[in-house]
């Protein structure tokens, strides 16, 4: 005999709030990242392996479909962190939970997962005026 | 729900709370969360790491590499993102693949896969660090 679980609410009656935002970029940059891991790996293996591998990789990384995907990968690293770090402190207990979520007057909460968003945009747009300004000067 | 129309919990409250059923519910939990704090660090650098390799010759490029302090911290990064890598893919599994066969399938592959990937990178890195080539 089949046992019938109660679910929890889902989706239908959720208010739309910024860590819906976080908790779905953090799965989806996760994911992204697992990729990312694999390129990293073919990266030291290419090394390892000579320089016509190598060459190869710096061919994959360096045309343009290549250099958008590096940019995908530097800010979904960067958002993991900074929604990473967050989420760390979430499970510390702190500024987590209804008393902090719901109060008005404690808006942090909101406040911290909108800083999240923006912080990892902006060091993304950092490190790659960094990395443009670098190539320029060669 | 019963034949009532009651609902009915699967498991007593008291046997899900502390430890729960298994004893072991937490230990995957706390290996994410030790794998994070781990990758704070270990992420920042690489980024500073990775953006050095930009625009340089092949054989910076194993200069780099095996510097020992780098070659020990991108072993340490390759082992922290697989696993953490892992354990994030088999959670989502377990979220959304609803067919049992399939779901252990796909966690026995992200279990393995990750475990070659790791290994392959790791003696990719020991073999620059060291000298050797992969290709004998």
């Amino acid at each position: 005999m089949p046992v019938h679980r109660r679910l929890s609410p889902h989706l239908g009656i959720y208010r739309w709030r910024v860590n819906m935002l976080q908790s779905t970029l953090h799965r989806l940059t996760g994911l992204f990242l697992c990729a990312g891991v694999l390129l990293v790996s073919w990266g030291a293996i290419a090394a390892a392996y000579g320089k016509p591998a190598w060459d190869d990789y710096v061919g994959f990384c360096t045309n343009p479909i290549g250099i958008l995907l590096m940019i995908g990968w530097s800010w979904s690293l960067l958002f993991h962190l900074c929604n990473g770090v967050q989420h760390l402190v979430h499970d510390a207990a702190r500024n987590y939970g209804p008393p902090v979520r719901d109060l008005m007057s404690m808006p942090v909460y909101w406040a911290t997962g909108w800083f999240v968003v923006v912080v990892s945009a902006l060091a993304t747009l950092l490190l790659w005026a960094v990395l443009g300004l670098r190539m320029a000067g060669r | 729900m019963n034949i009532a129309g009651q609902p009915v919990s699967p498991a007593p409250l008291k046997t899900a709370l502390g430890a729960g059923a298994s004893h072991t519910g937490v230990h995957y939990w706390w290996l994410q969360r030790l794998t994070a704090i781990a990758l704070i660090p270990l992420s920042l650098w690489f980024l500073f790491f990775a953006s050095a390799l930009v625009g340089i010759d092949y054989a910076g490029v194993l200069a780099l590499i095996a510097n020992p302090i780098h070659a020990l911290l991108l072993i340490c990064l390759t082992i922290c993102l697989y696993w953490h890598g892992a354990i994030g893919l088999q959670v989502i599994t377990e979220d959304y693949i609803h067919s049992r066969p399939l779901e252990m399938m796909l966690k026995v592959g992200i279990r393995l896969g990750a475990a070659v990937g790791c290994l392959a990178c790791v003696m990719a890195i020991l073999s620059v660090w060291l000298g050797a080539t992969l290709h004998g």
